[in-house]
């Protein structure tokens, strides 16, 4: 199948359509920063008005499955990267490959995110009644903690909804994934949510064990 | 015309079902949708209002009761602007303009823009039946910890659908940008754009960088009311002037979501009917760029007696005064343009210069407020409430009906009736400022915003308003009248009624359903009205 094939209207011209593929999730992604900087200002702000409270809080996340978490997530852009570099070299079948790992690294990050969640209500660091960090603060860092988290998960599943498109739609049409912008829109997407974690990771998991 | 062009249909006719509407990726046919939906969330905001004047027409709050009151107002302010404003000209005429000034045969995202539409009709028909049949009494700004731990009513669901409806702003800024970059016709350079064009641009980075905030914060109001989870609740920990600083980093550029387009199409309008090419064309570009970027490092005006700190005060009073220069610059590039121009006062051009004398009104009072002093001693008063009606009715509202007049000839292919249009740009101007101007004189006297009961000696100034109100509404509804009837008895307008220079004008009227039937090249700047004055243009043999 020839390259224009997959000129969508109003386009003329495949490698401008590309151009306007990336300017355009690239104007998207400075939208989805900014979203998540109103959650940074806000622990920011509670981290400098409740520092005790933060660094009791922040000992009580699972440094084990933030740890596991974040090599995943790190690995899954990597196979993506790798995904998109393959593609451009005409390898589609491993290009396929690499995506389906992509997308399994992406589920087993958010099924080891469940077993997280699960541990954190069974010790009931969920505020409100029966919490029990009493130093104030220590609340405020857990509803941050769930809500970027909750925030994040989110974003996780529609990048993982994205990257089965591309498995699905290249099923028949493998060279789609070099003709088309699609696979080169999501693995932008792809690593913004992973930089997102990276942020996510130290604030969360680390920053409360700065002192031993 | 030839045979060839009339033989294509145009887009008001390239299929008549509804599904051929519902389903559409014509940027002109989503134009229309947006048209449709924001007359009618227009209209509904507007009735609320209007039940709130006349409730105020006597001191003793007689006709609704308090938690009515406190509804309407509501009503009101979210309609207004979520549903209203924030979408008026972008997605309306923006959607319609942008392809067609650039020379492009739609959007960059066709279905996206569909998308938009779709996100933003689940959004406000969501909220507007909540606001309705379960009421919030918040009023626009959802101020904590009110809205999270006091309020009755159904905060949760209002707020999640404005948040639905942001998604649909930032949609349509990715849009726009993409298209204004990659889509222009040959020769179309960045400094031969239409300057409506870099509004929309100016417009489009301001959605999208300044939506997602909004989306935050209604998201951490929603997880306190909702889960119980304490984000702004002081009894925890909490702080409430988190939320005022996050809803303002989104609210204060909103304004400017509101006004930048106003701007762009003034620009249009006052160049065309004062026959004069733009004065400081390249200026009036820079001047949209900055108030869009100085725009987002003002919103702290809106708390200077939150508590915060004098220093935070001073810098935000500094840079509101800063964001007044390029808007200075406009108006006055606009009054200069009019000079030696060959002026005619054809209706959207009695709008332009309403446009120009209440958004300097506007403007000007704007500064009062910065004014740190002065804004404590109006803060949530009247005064406010006459300030931000100049910019955004006096303003927006004014350029978009202006606009509407303006190109109505190429959206619908029909002329509306000039006597008539006049009639009512002038009725909305004398209407719109015995609506407000008494509002700046009983603000400026100490009557609060948003009370349903207040002192008697406050009623002349209310029954002042709300007699303009009368004037206003019916102002509103004329248009909706002639220019619907115009539809049917309107006479063909023909492709170019105004002689305008715009790309859009070269269109057929209404464009078929890709635009141009030949794609246009751009050869020179816009706004070519006077071409080569002087002995040049003689010696050309070029004077219109």
């Amino acid at each position: 199948m020839s390259d224009s094939a997959y000129l969508r209207p109003p386009w003329k011209n495949l490698e401008r359509q590309h151009q306007a593929v990336t300017l355009g999730i690239w104007a998207f992604l400075g939208s989805e920063v900014l979203l998540f900087a109103g959650l940074f200002a806000g622990y920011s702000v509670y981290r400098g008005l409740h520092p005790a409270g933060f660094l009791a809080a922040g000992r009580e996340t699972s440094i084990v499955f933030g740890t596991v978490n974040t090599a995943i997530l790190m690995t899954s852009s990597l196979t993506m990267a790798m995904a998109g570099r393959t593609a451009k070299a005409r390898l589609f079948h491993a290009a396929r490959i690499l995506l389906f790992a992509t997308f399994a690294l992406g589920l087993l990050f958010l099924v080891l995110k469940g077993f997280e969640y699960r541990e954190d209500i069974h010790k009931h660091l969920i505020p409100g009644p029966g919490f029990p960090i009493s130093v104030e603060g220590a609340a405020l860092f857990f509803s941050f903690y769930w809500v970027m988290t909750g925030i994040h998960a989110t974003h996780v599943t529609g990048g993982l909804v994205a990257v089965l498109r591309l498995i699905v739609t290249s099923r028949n049409d493998t060279a789609w994934l070099a003709g088309s912008g699609s696979q080169e829109a999501t693995a932008l997407y792809w690593h913004l949510v992973d930089m997102i974690w990276i942020i996510l990771y130290p604030l969360l998991y680390l920053a409360g064990r700065t002192h031993g | 015309m030839s045979e060839t062009l009339s033989a294509i249909p145009d887009y008001l006719h390239d299929g008549t079902t509804l599904r051929s509407w519902l389903f559409t990726t014509d940027h002109k046919r989503i134009g229309i949708l947006f048209a449709l939906a924001i007359t009618v969330f227009f209209f509904i905001g507007g009735t609320a209002i209007s039940i709130v004047r006349l409730d105020l027409l006597t001191p003793a709050g007689d006709l609704v009761s308090d938690d009515t009151y406190n509804r309407l107002f509501t009503i009101h302010g979210i309609i207004m602007v979520w549903f209203f404003l924030i979408p008026s000209i972008p997605a309306t005429l923006g959607n319609f303009l942008l392809p067609l000034m650039i020379g492009a045969e739609d959007l960059a995202f066709p279905r996206l823009n569909l998308l938009s539409w779709y996100l933003y009709m689940g959004g406000a028909t969501f909220t507007v039946l909540t606001l309705i049949l379960g009421g919030v009494d918040t009023g626009w700004t959802f101020y904590t910890p009110y809205s999270t731990m006091f309020a009755n009513g159904a905060v949760l669901t209002a707020a999640a659908g404005v948040l639905i409806s942001g998604f649909s702003s930032v949609l349509t800024g990715v849009n726009f940008i993409a298209t204004t970059h990659a889509l222009r016709a040959p020769g179309m350079t960045w400094f031969r754009l239409p300057l409506f064009v870099w509004s929309m641009y100016a417009t489009s980075l301001v959605m999208v960088l300044a939506t997602p905030v909004l989306a935050m914060t209604l998201v951490l109001v929603m997880a306190e009311r909702w889960l119980g989870l304490p984000i702004f609740d002081p009894s925890r920990g909490g702080d409430p002037i988190l939320f005022q600083h996050l809803f303002w980093f989104y609210s204060h550029p909103a304004v400017y979501i509101m006004i930048l387009p106003a701007m762009g199409v003034v620009s249009e309008l006052i160049a065309c009917f004062a026959r004069r090419r733009l004065f400081g064309y390249s200026f009036m570009v820079y001047a949209l760029v900055a108030i869009a970027v100085i725009g987002f490092f003002v919103w702290g005006h809106h708390m200077f007696v939150s508590g915060q700190s004098a220093y935070a005060n001073i810098v935000f009073s500094f840079l509101s005064f800063m964001v007044a220069v390029p808007s200075a610059i406009k108006v006055f590039n606009w009054t200069a343009t009019l000079y030696r121009g060959s002026i005619s006062f054809e209706a959207p051009m009695l709008y332009a210069f309403g446009f120009l004398g209440l958004f300097t009104v506007g403007g000007l009072t704007g500064l009062f407020l910065a004014t740190v002093p002065i804004d404590i001693h109006v803060t949530d008063t009247y005064f406010v409430v006459a300030h931000f009606h100049y910019i955004m009715v006096g303003g927006s509202v004014c350029a978009y009906l202006g606009g509407l007049h303006f190109w109505w000839p190429k959206i619908t292919g029909k002329l509306y009736p000039e006597a008539w249009a006049r009639f009512a740009a002038i009725l909305m101007f004398f209407g719109f400022n015995l609506t407000f101007f008494p509002q700046f004189v009983m603000g400026y006297l100490g009557m609060p915003r948003r009370y349903h009961v207040y002192p008697p000696e406050f009623q002349i100034y209310h029954v002042l308003s709300t007699s303009g109100a009368v004037v206003l509404g019916t102002a509103y509804f004329l248009p909706l009248a002639y220019l619907l009837g115009s539809l049917w008895w309107g006479r063909n307008a023909g492709i170019n009624p105004w002689k305008a220079k715009g790309l859009e004008w070269q269109a057929p009227s209404p464009p078929p359903h890709k635009n141009f039937p030949v794609p246009p090249h751009v050869p020179d700047e816009p706004y070519d009205y006077h071409p080569k004055e002087g002995p040049l243009a003689e010696a050309a043999g070029d004077v219109s």
